[in-house]
């Protein structure tokens, strides 16, 4: 083992996170609040290369390869534990916050993995901690998702496996760098990657699974592993074409799903893809600007999503669980900070000026642009849009404005005030202030969003979107109802093929059972019936009886030799 | 005297659903007037649109007021096809509890 550190900075939330659990009160909240930010310390002390190595099998690991794009997302992903942390400090199931801070230092090893094991490794500990983070919802709704949302993970994971041994098979390298979809092996890594992504067909696992959780679950689901996937596909599959056909197609089934649901952390689950999408399309593109937008899109991404879910957490958190449009509205009377800490959220994910998101996705918006890709272009504008209709308003509406529901919940306590006033804070610093996201990112640039021309553009798309919102508000009133999805296929038509099959297996073995009934019984009846005390093969008769049939036959035998 | 019977409800103040005066914001007359001041700002943004002439690399973005009417009219597309989508996609959402 050779190192430049004396841990990796993921070991620091993976091992904290078990001693979660043996402390308590106020240690407890220390340990919280200080793991990720020592965890961001050993971050920012990662240089570039390969800085921590260990021999495992005939392999030398990398364990610690720093970058500027592995040190961006490592470091979003510690301030991420940290609010999450801060946010979660009520949460009484310490189990989730261990397996949240477990899950959350696994994201960070992928992204300072040097080597396609090491990912691999990081990548299954993920799926298990999220996976617990999705079970300590403990209702019988979270446990069942669980269990679909690690079904499906650990496919991707088997997925990956088998494409990661043919790879190092292929080349006889373990190194994680550039290898576009030109192989058995690098395909399979390729599906492994964006089953995680929430690419299609299995994008429902994301709205199935997330919104399960606890109201403080959530928060730290939404960040890792969509974001660890979108890290991986820059790494090794920066340029692949398919990857903006499929990221296009997610940032529209993001905005349909959501526009049609009812549930607040659902539409927030759809609208997680529907950035996403954004963010492989900036993969597929796979210009300078484009991983660059790609690259900071996930950052802001990871901070405003997190306080959308804040403010939604919050809504749950102090209305006993509520979370359904049909049964929230009005509640910014009594909310004044949620709502204002939603709204924030909600215009940064909406890409509006001075915002985190205008800094950021704008630059993928540009790259398309620049690279002269009209229809992918026109997607990302009308996706835009979109946003601010699904997710930029809707949310926030339908929560906290439209039809009064008479609840007059209070704000949270003061920590998860206090998270949520940290992260409108940054959405609104970020995009006042860019420069500093600027300079991690992966290639040096002089983007400028603050153009005239830009400002005016997105305030058009927005605000005639916001027109098309209140205009079409008849048609988006909400119902108790779901959308089927590829799920249906896992879900109902698999579940109920085998009940079906279970039924017909059930009346094929009852039809034997009657048979071989009806058998021995008809046996049985024959020998009860010759057999039996009074039947004719076992009763006892009279010798008179016998003397008769005797006299009989005699008689009978008389008459055949006197006439025949 | 009917406009003396239609004074007292006119003062009456507005109730929400718990019997609370009605918040400011949500007041018809506050609503009105947001709704005149969205379409002046809409008004106003496409306005400040024609002031700035970027090169347009594709045509259509050349069209006047391009990102007004874009805007509006995919939104409008996508509502209306998530709500055919939803025509038969949409079960009750007691569906998996079955």
């Amino acid at each position: 083992m050779t190192s430049d550190f004396l841990i990796s900075p993921s070991f620091i939330l993976i091992f904290g996170a078990f001693l979660l659990p043996v402390v308590s009160g106020w240690a407890r909240s220390a340990l919280v609040l200080a793991l990720p930010l020592i965890t961001l310390g050993a971050i920012w002390q990662v240089g570039d290369g390969v800085q921590m190595t260990v021999q495992f099998l005939d392999y030398e690991l990398e364990l610690v390869d720093g970058s500027n794009l592995s040190r961006l997302f490592a470091t979003i992903f510690a301030i991420m534990a940290f609010a999450g942390g801060l946010f979660a400090l009520n949460q009484k199931r310490v189990i989730e916050l261990s397996a949240a801070f477990a899950y959350a230092g696994s994201a960070i090893g992928v992204v300072l993995a040097g080597d396609i094991i090491t990912v691999f490794m990081y990548w299954e500990l993920m799926a298990i901690g999220s996976t617990m983070v999705v079970w300590s919802g403990r209702t019988p709704q979270a446990g069942r998702a669980a269990m679909r949302y690690a079904l499906v993970h650990l496919f991707g994971g088997v997925v990956l496996l088998v494409g990661v041994i043919a790879y190092i098979q292929d080349t006889g390298s373990i190194d994680f760098t550039l290898m576009g979809a030109n192989s058995f092996a690098t395909w399979m890594i390729l599906i492994g990657f964006l089953i995680n992504t929430g690419a299609p067909p299995l994008s429902a696992w994301l709205p199935d699974a997330y919104p399960e959780a606890s109201w403080s679950g959530t928060v730290f689901l939404s960040a890792f592993t969509t974001k660890t996937a979108v890290y991986v596909l820059l790494v090794g599959f920066a340029g692949e074409q398919i990857l903006i056909w499929i990221g296009v197609y997610m940032i529209f089934y993001g905005i349909v799903y959501a526009l049609l649901e009812n549930d607040m952390r659902r539409i927030l689950s759809y609208s997680i893809i529907n950035q996403v999408g954004f963010m492989v399309v900036g993969a597929g593109i796979g210009t300078e600007m484009a991983i660059n937008g790609a690259a900071s899109h996930a950052f802001t991404h990871i901070i405003y999503k997190a306080l959308l879910l804040m403010s939604a957490g919050s809504v749950m958190y102090m209305t006993g669980g509520k979370r359904k449009c049909t049964d929230l509205g009005g509640l910014f009377q009594s909310m004044p900070l949620t709502t204002i800490a939603g709204i924030i959220g909600a215009l940064a994910i909406s890409s509006f000026p001075w915002t985190s998101g205008f800094v950021s996705k704008s630059m993928t918006n540009q790259a398309a642009y620049d690279t002269e890709m009209m229809v992918v272009w026109l997607c990302l504008m009308a996706a835009s849009a979109g946003v601010f209709l699904h997710a930029g308003i809707k949310f926030p509406w339908f929560v906290f404005f439209q039809k009064d529901s008479g609840l007059r919940p209070k704000d949270p306590p003061w920590n998860m005030k206090a998270a949520m006033i940290l992260f409108s804070f940054l959405c609104i610093w970020l995009g006042v202030q860019p420069g500093p996201l600027y300079a991690l990112l992966p290639f040096p640039t002089d983007y400028e969003p603050y153009t005239s021309a830009h400002v005016y553009e997105m305030l058009q798309l927005l605000l005639y979107a916001g027109l098309a919102f209140f205009v079409l508000l008849p048609l988006m009133k909400r119902k108790l109802t779901i959308t089927l999805d590829f799920d249906w296929l896992y879900r109902k038509l698999a579940v109920d093929s085998a009940a079906s099959i279970a039924v017909t297996i059930s009346k094929l073995l009852g039809g034997c059972v009657w048979l071989r009934d009806n058998l021995v019984n008809a046996v049985i009846d024959l020998a009860s019936h010759h057999h039996n005390p009074k039947g004719i093969l076992a009763r006892t008769t009279p010798a008179g009886v016998m003397m008769f049939w005797v006299v009989v036959v005699l008689f009978a035998y008389l008459v055949l030799y006197l006439f025949v | 005297m009917s406009e003396e019977k239609k004074t007292p409800e006119q003062k009456a103040p507005l109730l929400d659903v718990n019997g609370e005066p009605m918040h400011w914001l949500v007041r018809p007359t506050t609503i009105k007037l947001l709704w005149i001041g969205g379409i002046a700002l809409l008004a106003f943004v496409t306005w400040l649109g024609t002031t700035v002439h970027p090169h347009a690399t594709f045509g259509i973005e050349g069209t006047l007021g391009f990102y007004s009417w874009y805007g509006f009219a995919t939104c409008v597309a996508m509502v209306i096809f998530a709500k055919l989508l939803g025509l038969g996609l949409s079960k009750k959402d007691t569906y998996y509890d079955k």
